[in-house]
């Protein structure tokens, strides 16, 4: 049976070290050139036409739009409007990795800790950054809730400070693992497809194209999770509850 | 999220039996190897760097200048039906005035008729009377002067046939005044 993880391993196609930091093109860079290129191209040329009354293309690039900008409209604000190519970027790089790594034999860049890590710590120092620039030293009364009572308040604050240094930590881990786990279960059913052979085998099959109908779900899904907690997140700093 | 931990308990199950299944996987979790960790992120700051350009400068702006346009076309549109609703609404309005108007007017002119007739009317009668008045009294005028030629008349035929009655009945001739002045006594004795 094929190792279910192996799907995660890291190939590299084009070593290249910059300065002693290996930098090399991988299979995960692939993917993401893959996926910025993907975008790009259902955008720009969807709306190449930009007819008025909007053809099918058209109309699902102006849905991506809308459901962004109405994402950030409501949950941060008309102050959102400057990050909203920010969030817009976010949601479609996530929704396209996830979706391109349904593609069998492809690769889920999202399914690594480290680039997901990254992206949520970018959120996270960018969002308290806009947080401080914005409100300066009040930015930390976000850790004292108001109307609670100074008593309170020893035990409060450090919880409230847990919870905000863990938010990268939840957000990161929460895309990565779902996607993971979704493709490391996909992998397992795929890998008793042919040892039960022609009469068992239809068994995990079936499941593997239930679990891919799932899978997909779950892609569109922890993209928009992972938005719209960046929302929340901005919407704190922005407005301090 | 409940569902997701069950899921990632379930990934790091399999990942344990992947450990466990030989020296094949002996390196465990790729997603743990530290050493990809550079490439990955280097690439990832350059993949998005570059999406986000390509976003806010180009893709972005295109599709909220073709929403703004379609926007701006049905606020116009809606404006311009509800002007043109307002301009029907004026139309029928005037038109009712007019129609209310030429109503009034048909009224006065009706009663002005018919008050013209009816003066019209009572003077025709008047006039009518007046001359039917004349008329009578003309008649009279000429019944009376008729019966008294004719009184006078008789009196004379009287005095004539008295005269001449006399003189067959005496033989002789009489005097005619005398006679005259018997007839008109003797008719003044009748009325």
């Amino acid at each position: 049976m094929a190792n279910p993880l192996a799907q995660f391993e890291i190939t590299t196609l084009v070593p290249i070290r910059l300065g002693g930091v290996d930098a090399s093109f991988t299979n995960s860079g692939l993917f993401m050139v893959l996926a910025v290129t993907a975008i790009t191209l259902f955008l720009t040329l969807g709306m190449r036409a930009h007819r008025l009354v909007p053809g099918r293309w058209q109309s699902m690039a102006e849905l991506s739009y809308e459901f962004i900008a109405g994402m950030v409209r409501d949950n941060v604000g008309t102050e959102g409007r400057p990050y909203f190519p920010f969030i817009f970027s976010l949601f479609m790089f996530i929704l396209f990795a996830n979706l391109i790594g349904l593609v069998p034999y492809s690769f889920t860049f999202t399914s690594h800790i480290i680039v997901t890590f990254a992206m949520a710590i970018t959120v996270f120092v960018g969002v308290t950054v806009i947080g401080i620039i914005r409100h300066g030293l009040r930015f930390f009364t976000l850790f004292l809730p108001s109307g609670v009572p100074m008593v309170m308040a020893p035990l409060l604050i450090p919880i409230e400070i847990v919870s905000y240094l863990s938010r990268p930590v939840s957000l990161s881990i929460r895309l990565f693992a779902n996607m993971m786990a979704g493709h490391t279960m996909l992998k397992v059913f795929a890998g008793f497809v042919v040892p039960l052979g022609i009469l068992g085998g239809w068994a995990p099959l079936a499941v593997d194209v239930a679990l891919t109908g799932f899978e997909f779900l779950v892609a569109v899904l922890q993209a928009y999770v992972f938005t719209i907690l960046t929302c929340l997140y901005l919407n704190d700093a922005i407005n301090l509850h | 999220m409940v569902m997701g931990t069950v899921r990632t308990a379930l990934a790091f199950v399999s990942g344990a039996m992947a450990l466990a299944a030989g020296p094949a996987s002996a390196a465990g979790l790729p997603q743990l190897d530290a050493s990809t960790y550079a490439p990955q992120v280097i690439w990832l700051a350059i993949t998005f760097a570059v999406l986000y350009v390509l976003m806010a400068k180009v893709a972005l702006p295109r599709i909220g200048h073709v929403l703004e346009e379609r926007r701006y076309k049905i606020d116009q549109n809606l404006k311009m039906a509800e002007s043109l609703k307002g301009e029907a609404e004026a139309a029928a309005e005037a038109y009712e005035g007019a129609l209310a108007d030429a109503r009034a007017r048909a009224g006065t002119v009706l009663s002005d008729v018919r008050e013209g007739a009816a003066r019209d009317a009572a003077e025709r009668q008047a006039e009518l009377r007046a001359r039917l008045h004349a008329d009578i009294q003309e008649a009279e005028a000429g019944i009376a002067e008729a019966r008294d030629k004719a009184v006078a008349g008789i009196r004379d035929v009287a005095a004539e046939v008295a005269h001449s009655a006399a003189e067959k009945l005496a033989g002789e001739t009489v005097d005619a005044g005398a006679v005259r002045s018997a007839v008109d006594a003797a008719l003044k004795e009748r009325g």
